[in-house]
């Protein structure tokens, strides 16, 4: 399906949102994750269900003020 | 001692960690410093890159507490929502809460940023609000849950240091007990002084550090100034007056009379 990451759109396989950061290559990455603007906590990205059109933002430490 | 939500807090100089030359010179000048919280943000990452992973090895190698923001957030959901991300990534409950409200000036959305103080107080957080030095703003993140305020002393990266003198001492007057901590305009050390000699409890420096030309330097001249500031005001300065009184006694002078 495809879902638009951090802004670009991207195709996956997976059905649910820990396996679509598998496909996309974050792997163990230490990430927060969002969906269509919802905060959705690490512990239940596997039964987060991903459907055509989300929006997923994945968010990580950066430098700040 | 200088308590934030409870935890002691020696050093009265916050960094932020952005605009560095280099990685290496963020992590020197933060140990030049001496400081204890860093503060830190949140954004996309790249799968490919993974910059993210790298800057986060180098903060926890400097044993510093984190302080992440909510920077770029301009509504009340962004910022309740980078919240919650943040908790989760950096696993601390501390807060600094933006809501921008003004491109120019970077100025806060007071109004969001009280909504989105009581949601995240009422959720766990421990908010710190990047706040103008408005009294009435300030007495409504205290009601909101909040423990410690942000005041601006100027514009984000301005270096003008302190723009309203009146109305940070009005704020730090009506809030004798609330740690007070000026975020944001501050450009030279003495800025940094004259805060502390107000009696704010601490600053929190990010570019006047970072862009200056030698950011290690500037680092600890800023926790300078903060030490010479806090002393200051643990002396009690002498008020100001418009006339003159002689330092030398007058009693005694030659030639009079």
């Amino acid at each position: 399906m495809k879902i638009q990451v951090n802004g670009d759109w991207r195709e996956v396989r997976a059905a649910e949102l820990a396996g679509a950061l598998v496909d996309l290559g974050y792997g163990e990455a230490l990430v927060s994750t969002a969906v269509n603007g919802e905060f959705v906590p690490a512990a239940v990205r596997s039964a987060t269900a991903l459907r055509d059109g989300d929006r997923i933002e994945v968010l990580a430490p950066m430098q700040g003020g | 001692m200088l308590r934030l939500y409870d935890t002691p807090v020696t050093s009265r100089l916050l960094l932020g960690s952005a605009r560095y030359p280099s990685p290496a010179v963020l992590a020197a000048s933060v140990r030049a410093a001496g400081c204890e919280v860093v503060t830190v943000a949140l954004r996309r990452e790249s799968a490919g890159e993974r910059a993210g992973q790298g800057f986060w090895s180098l903060i926890r190698e400097l044993g510093v507490r984190v302080l992440p923001n909510t920077a770029g957030c301009h509504s009340v959901k962004e910022a309740v929502t980078t919240a919650h991300m943040a908790r989760e990534v950096f696993g601390t409950s501390w807060i600094k809460l933006e809501v921008i409200g003004e491109d120019d000036t970077l100025q806060p959305d007071v109004f969001g940023l009280v909504e989105a103080a009581r949601i995240l107080c009422a959720q766990g957080f421990q908010v710190f609000p990047y706040t103008t030095e408005d009294l009435v703003v300030g007495a409504r993140l205290l009601e909101a849950g909040c423990r410690v305020l942000m005041p601006w002393g100027a514009p984000i990266g301005s270096g003008r240091g302190l723009n309203n003198l009146l109305g940070l001492r009005t704020l730090r007057a009506h809030f004798p007990h609330v740690p007070l901590i000026v975020d944001a305009g501050l450009g030279l050390p003495s800025h940094a002084a004259q805060a502390l000699e107000l009696g704010f409890d601490a600053v929190l420096v990010n570019t006047a550090v970072a862009q200056a030309t030698d950011p290690v330097a500037m680092a600890r001249a800023f926790a300078l100034g903060v030490e010479a500031g806090l002393a200051a005001h643990a002396a009690g300065p002498i008020e100001a007056r418009d006339a003159a009184s002689p330092s030398t006694p007058v009693i005694g002078t030659a030639f009079r009379g």
